[in-house]
């Protein structure tokens, strides 16, 4: 389980944050990926402290971070397994490949195993439709995605 | 075509769809064959609407700049491709325009139709009013069916034919937000235009509501998706009025129908003077919709003016005048024949027994002019003195005085239009997102634009930071230290020769310039000593000068934290000097502008409510003005000035002031020092109170008579910018009387022979004897919509900005503002300074917002205290305190904050059972006696509950409050 931060701690860590990037031009996407860097997720206890930070409103705040799927609200496991669900991979089996996924390792997307170790999300093209089925781990690719493949992921993320 | 639907009575307003272009350019296009001639800039759908051509819309409303997401304003124009939007399509010389063809028909009809199969009309039901724009659109477009099905995502799924909202719940559904007293917003009508979002951006400037999420899950959030009352939302309705759906709708709509006749009125809160349209079912006040039309609000509101009038069927309010022997007895009520021929009979009675000066009278604010008019005549023509005063002793007096003095006018300089052109805006002693909430959203509008901000105020208020505005110099300064800090300002901008001279050598004499400005320059004044007094760093104090003057257009806008000081008048000079040096006078952007508290405060001083003057600010003891009213009312004038509230309330105590007329002023409640106030009122023999409620006062009246809401009654408010506004009627008075009209009463049974059928003779008769009104009359109100004095042969349209070619008085005055430090000064046993201020759901003594939900947010009134002196005091936040000064003490709850500096304290007093006002002292202004309600001494520390004074007080209200019974007639 992932002990959450105490709210006042979120706050001095969201501080530090937005105090090293609020000279950018447009901070704000910036601040939030900082953010979600330093604590796997964008607490909602962050948003306040943000507003306050950039003078701007709460709801402009999280306007933003809901329109962008890429900003989570809960931490994600230790690994974070993304299928590509756009066009060329689904024309190349990506439906297959994610059913095989979801059933190895229990979960459907937008869900965290129950160990914590893997999160599963649909991506809308990962500019490799060259090698489709693709799917990104950890911020990696991995294109051409078959059975052999599929396994090795499943144990990788599993270990 | 027409998309509204249709009322007849109910006053309509054009939507142009987008807002007028300010280009003095004109272009002509043809529209649907049409020629029209618009300014450049101006939209293809608000070209076509001034030509007479409605092109349906769902995202566009004039209040807002366009969007350009609903796809339903297309148009085709020759020689171009495609069905470009015509609200985001700016017009073009020789263009020609097509609204209406087969192609143009089916893709609204196709866009509506994707709209309705994700909205609860796809079921044919009414799940709203059945009665909104986008209705109206629906059926304008044509549209007949839907073959996406109507099982929307986001909205209650039917099921085996069982209507929305019994069926079981979608994906996407999200339950209605009730949380707001007002309104309530249903996700599931929502069509996601923006409209909400956008309103509370560009009109309010509040920022409270977005867009969440993207796609199918977009939705408007208030806040963090929390519910309205809990997010930024400041309840100001422009969201509401916004929204083509039902998705925002007023609950008093959803539950009683819509309106079916309206009137425009004036709001009866603050000095901004809205203008709203009073909308009515039945003799039920539905809503209050902002007028478009309204020059001092452009079609925006605040909580109050829109929401806040349930006060006026509220069950307290008393309809049957009541009178007693003792203020020991219970009240009895009398018919209005009974209590006023008690009253003046008493009057009469205490004349004889005391003299002629032993009564007097005092005027409302709250009132209209025309009513404020006819209490000072009774007064002078009827008690044969000058005994009459009003609130506005006790807010703006100093104003008066000193803007008199320098200019020659007792008023602001502008029209609130004039912030457009501001470049730099300096609010003095003012909160005007708390007290004048639309005024602060133009101005907040200004600022987003780029004009810079200086604030002068010991708080940390809204206006020094909230969302995309932030002060340029905030300069806290200790409380009382006014004068200082501004001479201060003037030391830079004379020393470091910023000044204007040329505009000085032409308007204002040359000689009291160079003595003001050697008296400024003098080493006291400067920033570095003022600082140390003050407690502001002079580096700002510098900072703050220079931008004031090398700016560009500098307007001041102020408020009670100038006037209600020992210092008032001096700091109003102070002011005024500011303005003359710079050069900020006389044109649109610049001025120096009072922000008045109460409706018709302007209006009440205007009307000779002081008694020291006759209407029109003319001193009593001139002979020629005089002379005027002696032939008219038949009566000779006393050409000595009478007696101030204050010196009523000493001549009381003293045993010689007996009887007192007070209309719609509660002054034990908002006169300073409650106890000294209570002792005046205790020595007279009649208090007659004539208000809607048994106010604080009315517990020592021996006659009440019941008062008349501003809905009630024709008449005028003039607003801070000295604009009049018209009253209309649009309930009968529930208390028979309109308060004109119940005055009129008692002169007439006091002997005077009084016949005004309606208000606008009375208005015909200030017209008649007072120069800068000579032009009004109801018949130009009615025409035009409103004024601003003066308004006569000179300027018979009146004068939005004033000495625009050269000062009232002749030349501007410069004079010498020297810093007199209070005697209410901090010491070991009352080491803090206490101010006072307001907040925005409540108004004044809150007599009216206490009575109606605007409650939610204010329930009791808090002690604002920074967490340092706090801490010393070992206070948390919530915690009973009691507040002790020299005159008395209170108790109330803690609120820690660092809005506030250390040392210093802040409070409301909006609720009568905190009795601040126990606890302020009675120093007043040199000048008009104001009180200074913002500073006092005071001590805090830790409390079990009320003050003795506070349960002595509870218990006299109760017993002094009791109605005998009706007995039952044999």
């Amino acid at each position: 389980m992932t002990v959450q931060p105490a709210s006042t701690e979120i706050a001095s860590r969201t501080a530090a944050i937005i105090q090293e990037m609020r000279g950018l031009e447009g901070p704000l996407l910036p601040i939030l990926h900082g953010i979600q860097e330093e604590f796997g997720h964008v607490p909602q206890d962050s948003l306040p402290v943000i507003a306050e930070a950039l003078n701007i409103s709460r709801a402009e705040v999280h306007g933003v971070v809901s329109f962008y799927h890429d900003y989570r609200r809960h931490p994600a496991g230790r690994h974070v397994l993304k299928l590509c669900q756009a066009e060329s991979c689904q024309s190349m089996g990506s439906d297959a490949v994610a059913a095989k996924i979801k059933q190895l390792l229990g979960i459907g997307f937008h869900e965290t195993t129950r160990d914590g170790s893997v999160t599963l999300e649909p991506v809308y093209c990962l500019g490799l439709c060259a090698c489709s089925p693709a799917a990104m781990l950890d911020g990696e690719v991995i294109g051409r995605l078959d059975d052999e493949k599929i396994e090795e992921i499943v144990t990788e993320v599993r270990s | 075509m027409n998309i509204k639907a249709d009322f007849p009575s109910l006053v309509e307003e054009i939507d142009y769809g987008t807002p007028q272009s300010k280009a003095e350019k004109q272009v002509t296009l043809t529209v649907d064959g049409r020629s029209i001639t618009v300014p450049e800039g101006t939209s293809i759908m608000r070209a076509a609407m001034e030509g007479g051509v409605e092109i349906p819309k769902l995202c566009a409303t004039d209040m807002l700049d366009s969007f350009g997401s609903c796809r339903i304003c297309l148009v085709e124009i020759e020689g171009r491709g495609g069905t470009p939007a015509s609200c985001t399509t700016p017009v073009g010389e020789g263009m020609v325009v097509r609204t209406q063809s087969e192609r143009l028909d089916a893709i609204r009809r196709g866009v509506m139709e994707l709209y309705v199969s994700d909205h609860p009309t796809g079921w044919n039901e009414k799940a709203g009013t059945g009665a909104s724009e986008f209705d109206a659109v629906a059926k304008s477009v044509g549209l007949t069916e839907n073959r996406y099905g109507i099982e929307g995502r986001n909205h209650v799924k039917q099921e085996n034919g069982v209507a929305p909202g019994h069926g079981s719940l979608a994906v996407d559904y999200i339950a209605r937000d009730e949380s707001n007293p007002y309104f309530t917003y249903d996700p599931a009508q929502c069509i996601v235009c923006s409209r909400c979002v956008r309103a509370c951006e560009e009109v309010q400037g509040t920022f409270a509501l977005t867009i969440e999420g993207r796609g199918f899950e977009s939705r408007v959030s208030a806040g963090m998706h929390e519910a309205f009352i809990d997010s930024e939302c400041v309840s100001c309705g422009a969201c509401v009025q916004a929204c083509p759906t039902d998705a925002l709708r007023e609950k008093s709509v959803l539950a009683k129908g819509l309106p079916e006749r309206s009137a425009v009125t004036t709001c009866a809160y603050c000095g901004v003077g809205c203008s709203f349209k009073a909308e009515v079912k039945g003799d039920e006040v539905i809503r209050m919709m902002p007028y478009k039309e309204g020059k001092a609000n452009h079609g925006h509101s605040c909580v109050k003016g829109r929401f806040a009038y349930s006060y006026a069927t509220h069950k307290d309010r008393i309809l049957s005048p009541m009178i007693r022997e003792k203020v020991t007895d219970p009240w009895r009520e009398v018919t209005w024949e009974e209590a006023i021929a008690h009253t003046a009979k008493e009057f009469r009675r205490i004349q004889y027994q005391y003299g002629r000066t032993a009564i007097g009278g005092i005027t409302s604010s709250r009132c209209t002019n025309e009513e404020t008019y006819l209490v000072q005549k009774m007064v002078r023509q009827g008690f044969r003195n000058n005994n009459v005063d009003t609130c506005a002793r006790v807010c703006h007096s100093p104003t008066g005085y000193g803007l008199g003095q320098t200019y020659g006018t007792s008023a602001g300089t502008q029209d609130f239009d004039s912030v457009d052109y501001t470049d730099v805006a300096v609010i003095i002693g003012a909160n005007p997102a708390s007290a004048h909430p639309v005024f602060a959203s133009r101005l907040k509008k200004r600022l987003r634009q780029g004009a810079k901000l200086i604030v002068l105020d010991p708080r940390r208020t809204e206006m020094v930071k909230s969302a995309h505005i932030e002060a340029d110099y905030h300069l806290p300064l200790k409380p009382g230290t006014n004068v200082a800090v501004l001479t201060a300002l003037a030391h830079v901008i004379v020393t470091e020769g910023l000044f204007n001279e040329a505009f000085i050598r032409e308007r204002c004499d040359w000689a009291e310039f160079q003595d003001w400005a050697s008296f400024v320059a003098l080493p006291e004044n400067s920033p570095e000593t003022v600082g140390k007094l003050s407690g502001v760093d002079p580096e700002l104090i510098r900072g703050a000068a220079r931008l004031y003057a090398t700016g560009g257009n500098g307007a001041i806008y102020y408020g009670l934290g100038v006037t209600e000081h020992s210092q008032g008048s001096t700091t109003v000079m102070a002011i005024a000097n500011l303005a003359m040096a710079t050069g900020n006078i006389g044109r649109p952007g610049v001025g120096v502008n009072p922000l008045r508290g109460q409706n018709n405060v302007q209006g009440s001083c205007d009307m000779g409510s002081f008694p020291h003057e006759l209407p029109g600010y003319r001193h009593i003891s001139g002979e020629a003005v005089r002379d005027i009213y002696e032939t008219l009312w038949g009566v000779k004038l006393d050409d000595e000035p009478g007696l101030r509230i204050p010196n009523m309330l000493d001549a009381a105590v003293d045993g010689t002031f007996k009887g007192i007329y007070i209309q719609g002023e509660d002054i034990l409640q908002s006169d300073p020092d409650t106890k000294h106030v209570a002792a005046g009122l205790a020595a007279m023999e009649c208090v007659v109170v004539h208000d809607l409620f048994l106010n604080e006062t009315a517990n020592y009246a021996h006659v009440f008579l019941p008062g008349s809401t501003f809905l009630e009654k024709d008449g005028t408010f003039t607003n801070a910018e000295r604009r009049i506004n018209m009253v209309r009627k649009v309930l009968e008075p529930k208390a028979r009387y309109a308060d004109w009209e119940a005055t009129q009463e008692l002169a007439r049974a006091i002997g005077l022979d009084w016949n005004y059928q309606h208000p606008s003779q009375i208005m015909d008769e200030i017209a008649n004897t007072t120069p800068s009104f000579a032009g009004v009359s109801f018949e130009l109100l009615d025409r035009v919509g409103s004024v601003q004095w003066p308004c006569n042969e000179k300027a018979p349209l009146g004068t939005p900005i004033m000495h625009v070619d050269g000062f009232v008085r002749g030349k501007g005055k410069f004079i010498r503002t020297e810093y007199v430090a209070t005697d209410e000064r901090t010491g070991p046993r009352f080491p803090l300074l206490l101010t006072t201020g307001r907040i925005l759901s409540q108004y004044n003594v809150g007599a009216q917002t206490r009575r109606t939900d605007n409650i939610v947010w204010h329930a009791e009134d808090r002690l604002e205290i920074h967490p340092h002196d706090a801490e010393n005091r070992g206070l948390r936040d919530g915690d009973w305190v009691r507040l002790t000064s020299r005159s008395g003490e209170t108790t109330l709850r803690a609120l820690i904050t660092d809005r506030v500096s250390p040392g210093v304290v802040y409070t409301t007093f909006h609720h009568p059972d905190t009795q601040a006002n126990v606890i302020t002292t009675d120093f007043s202004d040199w000048a008009t006696n104001c009180p200074e309600y913002k500073v006092t001494a005071v001590q805090v520390g830790a409390s079990n509950g009320p003050s003795e004074w506070q349960r002595d007080y509870d218990e006299q209200a109760r017993n002094s409050r009791r109605i005998a019974k009706l007995e039952a007639a044999e």
